[in-house]
Order: structure tokens, then C-alpha cells, then sequence
């Protein structure tokens, strides 16, 4: 385990608040509403950092505005921010990311997931395996990362602070 | 390849379900499809097993024949059977070959080569079925040498990719080896004579190679043509002069020819040229597409053009296209969504 916290002082920020979806004066019961940048933002919000409890959403790592949803051709990105440009742990974010796509989207869904630009030193890099089809299998039958996974992913018992 | 200039549509003709997680690949068994022996293909999965189907000759429907479990213990990534039909090599994540015998009709591991470090990417056999390649992430290409009794001893450890190999493919006429990897390049492995294998040229991007990850590569029927598909959403064609190759002079060395782009919009996972010179592809926007050299008279050396399209083979990424050894043009598919398809490709009239 890492005795030293490559971030040990983060930025928290606030939570956005929660926007509550009006309901439609006419509901069709079987229109299939398509998905859209916020409902994309409520299945990542929540993770939590694998270092810091705190989510991804309260350290600024993920905003709504960094995802892009284009429902009708099935495609999502996402741009994530590390907290420092250096975190090792951001294979690990971007790893969460796309594990939690993957079990909250439709299967039809084509999902790039990336580094803001400038964010990080070697962002090219890390960009390259998150978006390898082939190693990010590779790594999900590691049971040591996707333990990490499973911990970041699980929902916080609201006791955190 | 000149039978037909006009119109061609894609049949599907089954699809293969009982795979339990996405299908890497596909094999054509060399030896079978003919002479009344009814066709067989191998197909490996994320569910760690490996299947074979073969086709009812009476009814041609496909059925599956074996499910080759309790081996592999991580995903099968590769299989390949041996020129003669009698063995399948299945490369996995577990970081283990298996080789399998077609026992009258049950298949048996007889063998399992361990070496690579960590998963194994693809398993390729050369022409005679001598020798048996196999590359992994550990960004080592390994050759090994097929004895009697389904023995297979390590020839050589060949080191030079500077990041994962993603396949190994044998020249169809030349014990020439071609890898192809994460780190872009495409390395060409050649034996001085000596049993000693040495790097003999590399394709990068400063010689008009890919700019991403290369994923896979195949030959035309001649040897003469080789295509290559990328992460970079291009697919390339490289020649070699043949009349040179042929006179066994030493090596030959290989160059870009044509850069097809604009095809796809996600990466390429899979190209195999047919017998006919029929380039088919797999990517990830869930497509498989048909590209034939144009005879359009470019002076500035050939063009290719994309024959038809089909968008929607699978309801997910389509991982490996395979043509069938056979006279005929079908072809197999397999993709993220679990399935195996078999097509033939028809010429509208």
C-alpha cells in the first residue's frame, strides 16, 4: 500500500446540487428517453478518489460540462481532470470510469474516455491504454485492480468525513 | 481478381451463439471444407474457453462440435490451426499456449508452452507447420519448433518491440515472421541461416506507417502484398518486389503502397485479404468493410476501393474477419457481443 498520498491536500469542492427532471405533462410509457450529459454525470459523480474519500465530482475530477453524449449514434466521452499532473492514480480514475459506463450503459454504446488536455505529464500515454480495448480486458482479470475498482465504484454508506 | 465489376451484397448466413462473453477470434480449420470433410472453425473468448463449430453437410447448418474448457484460465485471445488441420494453438491471457489434438473428433490439450511473461496476444503457424509463433505484452515475439510427439521446444525469444505485440503472421510461402504492435511499428523477423532470428526491418511511421497501435496484418495469396490495420483508423497495403523474393537472394526489404483513410471512424481490429484478393475488415463501429485493388490506372501504383459495407454485422465491436481456404467467398466474424457469424458475399447481378 502507498504510505504517501501523492496528493495529500486536495481541493474539495462543492457538490453540484442535484437538478430534480420535471416530469412531461404527457408521458409516452414507452419512449425510450435518450440518454444525455446528466445522466452520464449521475452514474460518474459518486465515485469515489481511490485515494482521498471524496468523489470524483467534489474534487472537481469529472464536471458535467467535460462529458460529450451523442445519444442517437450511441457515443459518449469523457474528460476527466487529475487533481495533480503527476497522479500515477489516473489509469485507475480512468479505469472506473469506463467500468462504470460499461455496467450502467446500453451495450449499443461506444465510450472514448480521456485526459483533459494539458492536465497531465503523460497524458498520451495513459490515454492510449484507457482506450485499448484489449489491455483494459487484460486488467479487469487482474482481481487486485478491479478490487481498487469495486471499492472506488461501490456507493459511499454516508458516513464519510 | 477481375470476376466481377458490379455490385456485391453480404449474406449472413448463421450465427454461432454459446459463447458466455465477447469472441476474439476466428480459425478456419485448412483441412476441412473439402474432399467431404464438413467445414470446421475454432472461435476463443473472454469466457476463457475456446469452441469448435463444424457444418452439417446434409443441412449445412453449423452446429457446435466441442467446447474446449478447464484449460485456459483467463481469456483465449488467439487460435490458429496447424496447416495439416490436426492441431489448434490457443493463446491466452493466462500467459499460457495450449495445443490441442483433434482426437476422432474430441480434442485433447496435448501440450502447453509457457514462457511469455504475461498475456498472450496471438498464435500463428508457418506454412509447413514446422514452427509456431507467439507474441504477448510482454513485448516478446517467441518461435517455437514443432517436434515429433507434440513436442515444441523455444527456437528463439525475439526482443525489439518497445510495447506489446498484438499478432504474430507467418509469410505464406517464406519463413519470414511479421509482428505487429502497441508501440506502431510492424517488425519483420528473418533467420540468417544459422537458427538464429534476427530483426530485419522495421515499418514506422517515418516509412509511411501507422501512427497508433497496429492491430493486425495479412497476405495476399502471391506474398507479394501485405495489409495492415491500425488504432490510427487507416488500413495500409505494403508490397515487396517478388520477382526478387523469389530468386532467393537475401532479404527483400518492404514499402508503403497505399493508405486507405476515411473508412472507418473507430479502430480497425481485424483485415484479411481472400484468395481472390477480397480485403475484408472488422473495427469497432461494429462494420465489416470490403476493399478491392482498383484498376482505375493510377500512375502513381495501385488504388484501392471499398467494394460494400455492411454497418451493422454485429451489435458490437466487430473483433476478426476470416475468409474460408475454400473455393467459395464466405467469411467469419466475431465480436464484442458474443457471437460468431458466418457470411458469404455475393455478386448482385
Amino acid at each position: 500500500m502507498v504510505s504517501e498520498l501523492i496528493n495529500a491536500n486536495p481541493v474539495v469542492y462543492e457538490k453540484k446540487e442535484r437538478r430534480v427532471r420535471s416530469t412531461p405533462s404527457c408521458v409516452d410509457e414507452y419512449a425510450v428517453e435518450p440518454i444525455d450529459q446528466l445522466e452520464i454525470f449521475d452514474h460518474l459523480r459518486d465515485i469515489k478518489d481511490p485515494e482521498h474519500p471524496y468523489s470524483l465530482e467534489e474534487l472537481k475530477v469529472i464536471t458535467e460540462d467535460a462529458i460529450e453524449v451523442d445519444d442517437s449514434n450511441s457515443y459518449v466521452r469523457v474528460t476527466f481532470t487529475p487533481t495533480v499532473e503527476h497522479c500515477s492514480m489516473a489509469t485507475i480514475i480512468g479505469l472506473c470510469l469506463r467500468v462504470k459506463l460499461m455496467r450502467s450503459l446500453p451495450s449499443r454504446y461506444k465510450v472514448d474516455i480521456r485526459i483533459a488536455p494539458g492536465s497531465h505529464a503523460t497524458e498520451a500515454a495513459v490515454n492510449k491504454q484507457l482506450n485499448d480495448k484489449e489491455r483494459v480486458a487484460a486488467a479487469l482479470e487482474n482481481p487486485n485492480l478491479v478490487d481498487m475498482v469495486d471499492e472506488c465504484l461501490a456507493p459511499s454508506n454516508g458516513l464519510a468525513g | 481478381m477481375e470476376s466481377h465489376d458490379g455490385a456485391w451484397s453480404l449474406k449472413e448466413v448463421q450465427k454461432l451463439e454459446g459463447h458466455t462473453d465477447r469472441v476474439w477470434s476466428v480459425a478456419w480449420n485448412p483441412a476441412a471444407g473439402v474432399a467431404g470433410v464438413p467445414a470446421m472453425l475454432a472461435s476463443c473468448s473472454g469466457d476463457k474457453t475456446v469452441r469448435v463449430w463444424e457444418q452439417n453437410p446434409s443441412s449445412s447448418s453449423w452446429f457446435c462440435k466441442a467446447v474446449l474448457d478447464e484449460t485456459h484460465t483467463r481469456t483465449v485471445r488467439s487460435c490458429a490451426w496447424s496447416p495439416s488441420g490436426k492441431l489448434l494453438a490457443t493463446g491466452s491471457f493466462d500467459a499460457t499456449t495450449a495445443i490441442w489434438e483433434n482426437v476422432g473428433g474430441d480434442f485433447e490439450c496435448v501440450s502447453t508452452l509457457e514462457g511469455h511473461e504475461n498475456e498472450v496476444k496471438s498464435v500463428c503457424w508457418n506454412a509447413s507447420g514446422s514452427l509456431l509463433a507467439t507474441c504477448g505484452r510482454d513485448r516478446s515475439v517467441w518461435i517455437w519448433e514443432v517436434l515429433p510427439g507434440n513436442e515444441f521446444e523455444c527456437a528463439s525469444v525475439l526482443q525489439g518491440h518497445t510495447q506489446d505485440v498484438k499478432m504474430v503472421q507467418w509469410h505464406p510461402t517464406m519463413d519470414i515472421l511479421f509482428s505487429c504492435s502497441y508501440d506502431n511499428t510492424i517488425k519483420i523477423w528473418a533467420e540468417d541461416g544459422d537458427d538464429d532470428w534476427h530483426c530485419v526491418q522495421t515499418l514506422s511511421e517515418a516509412n509511411g506507417g501507422h501512427t497508433s497501435t497496429v492491430w493486425a496484418l495479412s497476405f495476399n495469396t502471391a506474398g507479394d502484398k501485405m495489409v495492415t490495420c491500425s488504432d490510427d483508423l487507416t488500413i495500409k497495403v505494403w508490397e515487396t518486389d517478388s520477382a526478387k523474393m523469389m530468386s532467393g537472394d537475401g532479404y527483400v526489404p518492404w514499402s508503403h503502397v497505399c493508405t486507405l483513410s476515411g473508412y472507418h471512424d473507430r479502430t480497425i481490429f481485424s483485415v484479411h485479404w481472400s484468395r481472390e484478393g477480397i480485403i475484408a475488415s472488422g473495427a469497432a463501429d461494429d462494420a465489416i468493410r470490403f476493399f478491392v485493388e482498383s484498376k482505375d490506372g493510377s500512375v502513381d501504383g495501385p488504388s484501392y476501393k471499398m467494394i460494400l459495407r455492411n454497418e451493422k454485422a454485429h451489435d458490437m465491436d466487430v473483433n476478426s474477419v476470416r475468409w474460408s481456404h475454400g473455393e467459395n467467398r464466405f467469411l467469419a466474424s466475431a465480436s464484442d457481443d458474443g457471437t460468431v457469424k458466418i457470411w458469404e458475399l455475393v455478386p448482385v447481378i
